[in-house]
C-alpha cells in the first residue's frame, strides 16, 4: 500500500477528510520552506503539495506566481527543492507528499527510456507528480515514466471535463484525483461552489479518492466540499498568502491555518 | 479532439484539462466552417470589401537589381496596417459562430490588439486585449488606436513584461471565461489547434503570392523570405510554396544585439525543444528549463518560443531560418523608405534585410535572382521609435 492510500484508509476509518496543505517551494527561501513544511505537518496537514516555481506558471493566479517569482529570484532551482525534499522525507517518513509542476521543467531534465525528472523525484522521496499543463490528452509518455519510476501521476478532473476523458482520468491516475472545483486559475475565493455530479461520476467510475482544490481558504469550504463527498480538499493560495503577510514567522502564521482547516475535517461530533 | 495537432514531433495541446473542452469546441468550429461555403463566402467577401484584399506584390525599383530582383507582398497596405487582419476576421467569423459574445487576445507589437479591436468593433464583441506593460511603453500610438476602437487594453506586469506574458495573463482569463469568450491568439503558436488554423486563415498571403509571381516573372521565386516572430506571416507564406521544392524557404529570426549575447530572439538558431504556451516546439530556456527573456528592437518578434510547424519545417530541413541584428533591420528600414518610398514595421524590416543580402551576394556572382519578401506590417507605430534609434545611428 502507497503512503496515499495508507493515510485515506486511515482517514476513512476515523470518518475524517484529508486536509492538503499546498506551498510553492523555496518561498521566501529554502531554509524557511523546510520549516514551513514542518509546521503544516505540526498543525495537521495529512497531505503535502508542493510546487517547484516555474516561469510562466498559466494554471496559478497572482498569489502563487508571486510566490514562484520570489523562489526564482531567490535562485530556487528544481535540484535545490529535490534535496529539500530528500531531507523533509527523513524527518517525516509518513507524510504523502506530491509535486505541483509544468511541463517544461518535467522534460528539461532529460529523457532516457523515460522523463528522468520522475527518477529524481522518487529518489527525493515524493509520492506523486501532477503536471498542471499536461491533460490527459498528452499525458501517455507522462503516465509510463511516473509508472517506471513508481511515482503517482496525479490527474485533474475538472467540472467540465466530458465523460470519456473522466474515465481515461480514473482509470489512469494514481495517489488520488486532483478536482478543480471551479473554472479559472488558483486562488483564494471567498465562496466556493462544489460540484457533486462530477464527484460522484468519478466515484462511480472507481477513481483514485477525490480530492477539491482551487479557492479553498476556509474551514467552512472544508466542510462543503466533504459534505458533497469529496475525500480531502487542498488549500493553497491562502496558505501562499499567509507566507507573504506574515514574513517574521511565516511558520507560525501557517501552522495555526492549519490546525483550523483540519479541524473543520473531523466528523462533526468531534468539531 | 479530431486530430492530434502535431507538426512531426511537435505542437499538441499542452492546457490545464478545464481547457480541453474550449479547444475540442472551436477545433470541431474550425474544421466545419472550413467545409461551409457560406462561411468561406462571408470571409472573402470580408477580405476583399473591407481589408483590401488581394495585396499587391511590388517589385522594388530601386532596390536590387534587373538581376537580383526582389518583390514585395505588400501586407503593410492591408486594413488595420498588417497581416494580423487576415486572421483575426476569420476568427472573429468562429468566435459569432460558436455563440461567443467576447473576445480576449494578447499583442506584442499592437498590431494584433488593433487587428482584434477592429474586428471587435465590426462584430460587436466586448474585446479585452493583453499586453505587456514593456509593450504598452513603446507601442502607446496602437494603444490609442485599440481604445479608440473599444476594446480595453490591460497592461500586464509580469515577468518580462512583454509577449510571452501577455500571453499567459490571456491563457489565465480564457481558463475561467472559456463559457462565452473566444481567444482570439494572434500566430500561429499556442495549443491545436491554433497553429494550424491560423496558417490555414493566412495562407492567403502565400497563394496570392504564388500567383502574382508566376503572372510577372512567369517562374516560381528562387526564394520566399519572411521574418518569424511567432511565425504567422511566414507560414501564410510558405503554405503555398512547401510543396515548390525548388523555392527557398527562409525565415528571420531577430537577432537583437548579437546572437551570441543573451539579447534576442532567435528561438529556432538558439533555444531547444520544449513546451510553452500549450506546444511543444523551441523555446529559449536555461537548462533547468526556465523560460529566457527575449529581445528585439521590434516589440512583434520579441517572444522566447515559435509555432510548432516552424520547429517541425527546420528539423526537416524544408526551410531554412537565419538571425538578423537590430542593426541590420534599422538599417533595411531606413533604405527601404529612402529607395522606395515605404515605411514598413520594424519586424517587416528583418526580412528585407535579408533579401538584401541574398540579392546583393547574387549580384556579385552574376546570378539571377527572384526573391519574395513579405512585408507584413507598416512602420506607422514604430515612427516614435525610428525618430529615436535613426537620430542616434547618425
Ligand atoms: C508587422 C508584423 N510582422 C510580423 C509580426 C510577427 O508575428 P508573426 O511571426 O506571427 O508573423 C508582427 C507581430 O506583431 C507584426 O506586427
Amino acid at each position: 500500500m502507497s503512503r496515499y492510500e495508507r493515510m485515506f484508509e486511515r482517514l476513512r476509518a476515523r470518518g475524517e477528510g484529508a486536509f492538503g496543505a499546498f506551498v510553492m517551494l523555496g518561498d521566501p527561501d529554502l531554509g524557511t520552506s523546510a520549516s514551513i513544511l514542518d509546521a503544516l505537518v505540526g498543525g495537521g496537514a495529512d497531505m503535502l503539495e508542493v510546487g517547484i516555481p516555474f516561469s510562466d506558471p498559466v494554471a496559478d493566479g497572482p498569489v502563487i506566481q508571486a510566490a514562484a517569482v520570489r523562489a526564482l529570484a531567490g535562485g530556487v532551482r528544481p535540484a535545490h527543492c529535490f534535496a529539500l525534499l530528500a531531507d523533509f522525507r527523513e524527518r517525516h517518513p509518513e507524510m504523502p507528499v506530491g509535486i505541483l509542476t509544468y511541463a517544461n521543467l518535467v522534460i528539461a531534465q532529460g529523457h532516457d527510456n523515460s522523463h528522468r525528472f520522475y527518477r529524481l523525484a522518487a529518489e527525493a522521496g515524493v509520492d506523486s507528480v501532477l503536471v498542471a499543463d499536461v491533460p490527459l490528452f498528452e499525458a501517455a509518455p507522462f503516465l509510463a515514466s511516473a509508472r517506471a519510476a513508481g511515482v503517482a501521476p496525479v490527474l485533474i478532473a475538472a467540472p467540465n471535463t466530458p465523460p470519456e476523458t473522466l474515465a481515461g482520468i480514473a482509470s489512469e491516475g494514481a495517489g488520488y484525483t486532483y478536482c478543480v472545483a471551479r473554472a479559472g486559475v488558483t486562488g483564494a475565493d471567498e465562496e466556493v461552489r462544489f460540484d457533486a455530479p462530477l464527484l460522484k461520476a468519478l466515484a462511480a467510475l472507481g477513481a483514485p479518492p477525490p480530492v477539491l482544490g482551487f479557492g479553498i481558504s476556509k474551514p467552512r469550504h472544508v466542510r462543503l466540499a466533504l459534505a458533497a463527498g469529496a475525500a480531502g480538499i487542498i488549500s493553497g493560495s491562502a496558505i501562499v498568502r499567509l507566507i507573504a503577510d506574515n514574513p517574521s514567522d511565516p511558520a507560525a502564521a501557517v501552522r495555526a491555518f492549519a490546525a483550523e482547516m483540519k479541524a473543520a475535517t473531523l466528523p462533526a461530533g468531534a468539531q | 479532439m479530431l486530430m492530434r495537432g502535431r507538426f512531426g514531433a511537435y505542437g499538441g495541446a499542452y492546457v490545464p484539462e478545464i481547457l480541453m473542452p474550449a479547444l475540442e469546441q472551436l477545433e470541431r468550429a474550425f474544421l466545419d466552417a472550413q467545409e461551409d461555403p457560406a462561411f468561406r463566402a462571408e470571409l472573402e467577401e470580408l477580405l476583399a470589401k473591407y481589408a483590401g484584399r488581394p495585396t499587391p506584390l511590388t517589385r522594388c525599383r530601386n532596390l536590387g537589381s534587373q538581376r537580383a530582383r526582389i518583390y514585395l507582398k505588400r501586407e503593410d497596405l492591408l486594413h488595420g496596417g498588417a497581416h494580423k487582419t487576415n486572421q483575426v476576421l476569420a476568427q472573429a467569423l468562429l468566435a459569432r459562430r460558436m455563440g461567443k459574445t467576447r473576445i480576449i487576445a494578447e499583442t506584442g507589437a499592437g498590431q494584433h490588439g488593433v487587428a482584434t479591436a477592429l474586428a471587435g468593433a465590426q462584430f460587436g464583441l466586448e474585446t479585452r486585449i493583453y499586453m505587456g506593460a514593456h509593450d504598452v511603453e513603446r507601442q502607446q500610438l496602437n494603444v490609442f488606436r485599440m481604445e479608440l476602437m473599444g476594446a480595453e487594453v490591460v497592461p500586464v506586469e509580469s515577468g518580462s513584461r512583454t509577449l510571452k506574458d501577455a500571453i499567459n495573463e490571456a491563457l489565465r482569463d480564457w481558463t475561467a471565461s472559456f463559457a462565452d469568450t473566444h481567444y482570439l491568439l494572434g500566430t500561429v503558436a499556442g495549443p491545436h489547434p491554433f497553429p494550424l488554423m491560423v496558417r490555414e486563415y493566412q495562407r492567403v498571403i502565400g497563394r496570392e503570392a504564388r500567383a502574382q509571381i508566376l503572372a510577372e516573372e512567369k517562374r516560381l521565386p528562387d526564394a520566399a523570405i519572411a521574418c518569424v516572430g511567432g511565425g504567422s506571416n511566414a507560414m501564410g507564406l510558405f503554405a503555398d510554396f512547401v510543396a515548390d521544392e525548388e523555392v527557398r524557404l527562409i525565415g528571420c529570426e531577430p537577432a537583437g544585439r548579437g546572437l551570441d549575447g543573451g539579447e534576442h530572439g532567435a528561438t529556432l538558431l538558439r533555444g531547444r525543444p520544449g513546451i510553452l504556451h500549450g506546444a511543444e516546439t523551441y523555446v529559449l530556456q536555461d537548462e533547468d528549463g526556465q523560460i529566457s527573456e527575449s529581445w528585439s528592437v521590434s516589440a512583434g518578434l520579441d517572444y522566447p518560443a515559435v509555432g510548432p510547424e516552424h520547429a517541425f519545417l527546420k528539423d526537416s530541413g524544408r526551410a531554412d531560418y537565419v538571425g538578423v541584428t537590430d542593426q541590420d533591420a534599422l538599417e533595411a528600414f531606413a533604405l527601404l523608405a529612402r529607395s522606395e518610398g515605404i515605411i514598413c514595421a520594424f519586424e517587416s524590416a528583418h526580412a528585407l534585410a535579408h533579401a538584401l543580402r541574398l540579392a546583393a551576394e547574387a549580384d556579385e556572382q552574376e546570378r539571377e535572382l527572384v526573391l519574395v519578401v513579405n512585408l507584413s506590417g507598416r512602420g506607422d507605430k514604430d515612427m516614435a521609435q525610428a525618430q529615436k534609434l535613426l537620430g542616434r545611428m547618425k
